[in-house]
């Protein structure tokens, strides 16, 4: 029994990682802009999908990766540049309808550039599975891990310890007052999202061999990540990752011990007790508004 | 002046046109609503292109008893209620003589009621027994059962004498029908369930649900369920060590499945149409010749085919010559020469059906394959 929890973790960790990894990707956005980008699955699918073209295509796997993820940054760039950028002003609201329609835009592109089938992603380092105690776990796994704390550590430190990440925190916490001491926001959303879309794009490439990838991956990727960041708090990029593992070691306790039909029944309902008690997430920070 | 000469000659061109119309037959208006979008959609993509590419070839030889084949097709998404709208519009506004399709179970059941009511033929594309049992006047198919896949892979079990199976499924519709195939048929066979696992067919990971499976006394593994879940089930079993037998439904009898999973889908058995293996086949097998035509010529279109794409091609060729023999559109008589197909050599099968049975397959008509370095081998 002990050998099976422990393998339900290993399992839960390592399917926790990728919705941490989805999930800093919406709190990078919302930090900057205020605004939930439902397009951050489908930066996470553009990037597997076009590493695995690219691969294809007969270049070698590292440079698929970095070039797929330079690729979705640019998508994401642009995004922000013809779709976001041209509704400056709009409401918060209208701005999320137009990443929603985003995401359908990019789905129907992929399923045209790419056909409607699940492809896959060679491992980086062979499919050997690695004994870890009664457990068992695939290389990948390893790198997905390893993928996360370099990226979280890296976005940590990029908004903590350098001028540019303060600058993006600014915006987030006063836009008005940031503009005034000479941040140019307009500057500051277009790199959130060309980050995040990176951000999301090596996310799918690192998953990829284990979960494969389809022009319609990002939905449920999406939706996961989305969870992720408000069980941690939406608008803490550390939050995010704290609440991507949750879930993922929720999920699969909850499968293992309880009962695997009611799996995601589990973790959502998680996430709405979290949110019926804890309105601003678990490491959210209070807000509060003055009239 | 102008306005006058665009007159005459609008005035000119209708008569054109009535004229034409008069003289040439009407069209044969052949319905159907598949699922080329959403997650079922590498199911009805292929068995689009292949309506399109038979009609095409039908109306390149002449058309049916001289007139031509028109196809009106609408995408449902998979979405049941999508399906029911559009069979009404095909019905209604399309005027169409017959309808095939229905990608998935869902869809079809949905329609069932709305064909039914209107008295029009209608041939699925779809899996589950419930679409002819029971037998309904308008209704035929002419993919294989979930209860016949099942029913393959415990004679499967028989032969190599294992008992204690473990099951574990998607959340689909074509999971759970072929679910509750299993759990009905498992007695007769002798066979006990030792573990009924279910995941979402939009998961990522396994391993929870296997790793319950591996501490029971399973002798044998039985996924059933199409898409990328079973790729994932079957890597997620060679990643816990498990070494049990490990038995597919015909939902993943295509290359997909096998580029997906990788060297973990070495040794899997699943009951599969011919179509996959057609080259194995002996030369005396009269679905061979009709195999390979079809392949070759999707193939060079569209290319790998997949059997999914067959079944399109067995419904379209079941109603054409259902049509030819009916002389004409009369949805009555056409109904009636569907019914009386005999001794039709598809990609499923042989089809023999009968006013009790409309679709007429048996348990011939699904081959046990293995998977064997990346290729299917048959194994009886």
């Amino acid at each position: 029994m002990l050998e099976q929890i422990f393998q339900f973790l290993v399992t839960g960790i390592t399917v926790g990682s990728i919705y941490a990894l989805v999930g800093l990707g919406f709190a990078l956005i919302y930090n900057a802009s205020d605004v939930v980008n439902f397009a951050q699955g489908e930066f996470v699918m553009l990037g597997a999908m076009s590493a695995i073209a690219l691969l294809a295509a007969g270049l070698p796997l590292p440079l698929a990766a970095i070039a797929a993820t330079l690729l979705t940054a640019l998508v994401g760039l642009l995004l922000e540049r013809f779709a976001i950028e041209p509704a400056k002003g709009a409401s918060v609201i209208t701005t999320i309808i137009i990443t929603i329609g985003a995401a359908i835009f990019l789905r129907g592109v992929a399923s045209l550039l790419w056909g409607k089938n699940s492809l896959p992603l060679p491992a980086f380092s062979g499919n050997e599975p690695i004994q870890l105690g009664g457990a068992t776990l695939l290389p990948q796994s390893l790198w997905v891990l390893g993928g996360t704390v370099v990226l979280v550590a890296l976005i940590h430190a990029f908004l903590n310890r350098t001028l540019l990440g303060k600058a993006l925190l600014a915006c987030s916490v006063n836009r008005a007052a940031a503009q005034l001491v000479g941040i140019n926001v307009q500057i500051m959303l277009r790199l959130a999202y060309g980050l995040s879309a990176g951000l999301g794009a090596v996310a799918g490439i690192l998953v990829a061999p284990i979960t494969f990838s389809s022009y319609e991956a990002g939905i449920m990727l999406g939706l996961k990540g989305f969870s992720a960041a408000i069980v941690g708090g939406i608008g803490n990029p550390m939050g995010a990752v704290a609440g991507g593992l949750l879930l993922g070691v929720l999920e699969a306790l909850g499968a293992g011990l309880v009962s695997s039909g009611y799996k995601d029944a589990i973790a959502f309902m998680f996430v709405l007790m979290v949110l019926f008690f804890e309105p601003t997430g678990l490491f959210g920070h209070k807000v509060a508004e003055r009239v | 002046m102008l306005k006058i000469r665009f007159l005459g000659s609008l005035l000119a061109a209708t008569l054109f046109t009535g004229i034409h119309l008069a003289n040439a037959a009407e069209p044969i208006k052949i319905g159907t609503f598949l699922t080329t979008t959403g997650p079922a959609s590498f199911l009805g993509d292929p068995e689009l292109k292949t309506l399109q590419m038979v009609i095409e070839d039908i109306n390149a030889k002449g058309g049916l008893n001289g007139r031509t084949v028109e196809l009106v097709h609408y995408d449902t998404g998979g979405n049941a209620r999508e399906a029911l709208n559009f069979v009404k519009r095909l019905i209604r506004k399309d005027n169409v003589d017959l309808i095939v399709g229905g990608t998935t179970s869902g869809d079809t059941l949905a329609v069932i009621p709305e064909v039914e009511k209107e008295s029009i033929p209608l041939i699925s594309l779809a899996g589950a027994v419930e679409i002819i049992e029971p037998t309904r006047k308008w209704v035929f198919k002419v993919a294989h059962t979930d209860r016949m896949a099942a029913a393959k892979i415990f004679e499967d079990l028989r032969k190599r004498n294992l008992t204690k199976v473990a099951l574990i499924t998607g959340d689909g519709g074509f999971d759970k029908s072929g679910r509750a195939q299993i759990l009905k048929l498992a007695p007769e066979y002798g066979i006990t369930l030792v573990a009924d696992e279910a995941y979402g067919n939009k998961d990522t990971d396994m391993t929870t649900q296997l790793t319950k499976i591996r501490a029971t006394d399973a002798q044998a593994i039985i996924n059933f369920g199409f898409g990328q879940a079973p790729a994932i089930v079957t890597k997620n079993i060679k990643q816990l060590g498990i070494d049990l037998p490990v038995y597919q439904s015909h939902g993943v009898a295509s290359q997909t499945f096998i580029d997906l999973a990788g060297g973990a889908a070495e040794g899997v058995r699943l009951p599969a149409a011919a179509l996959v293996v057609a080259e194995q086949l002996p030369d005396t097998d009269p679905q061979k010749p009709i195999l390979l035509a079809y392949k070759k010529k999707y193939e060079a279109k569209y290319g790998p085919v997949s059997t999914f794409g067959g079944h399109a091609y067995d419904g379209i060729m079941i109603a054409t010559e259902a049509l030819m023999r009916a002389g004409g559109t009369d949805k009555a008589k056409v109904r009636d020469e569907i019914e009386k197909t005999q001794g039709f050599i598809g990609t499923a099968g042989v089809f023999n059906m009968t006013p009790g049975d409309h679709m007429g397959l048996n348990l011939e008509a699904f081959k046990m394959v293995e998977i064997d370095n990346g290729a299917w081998k048959i194994v009886e």
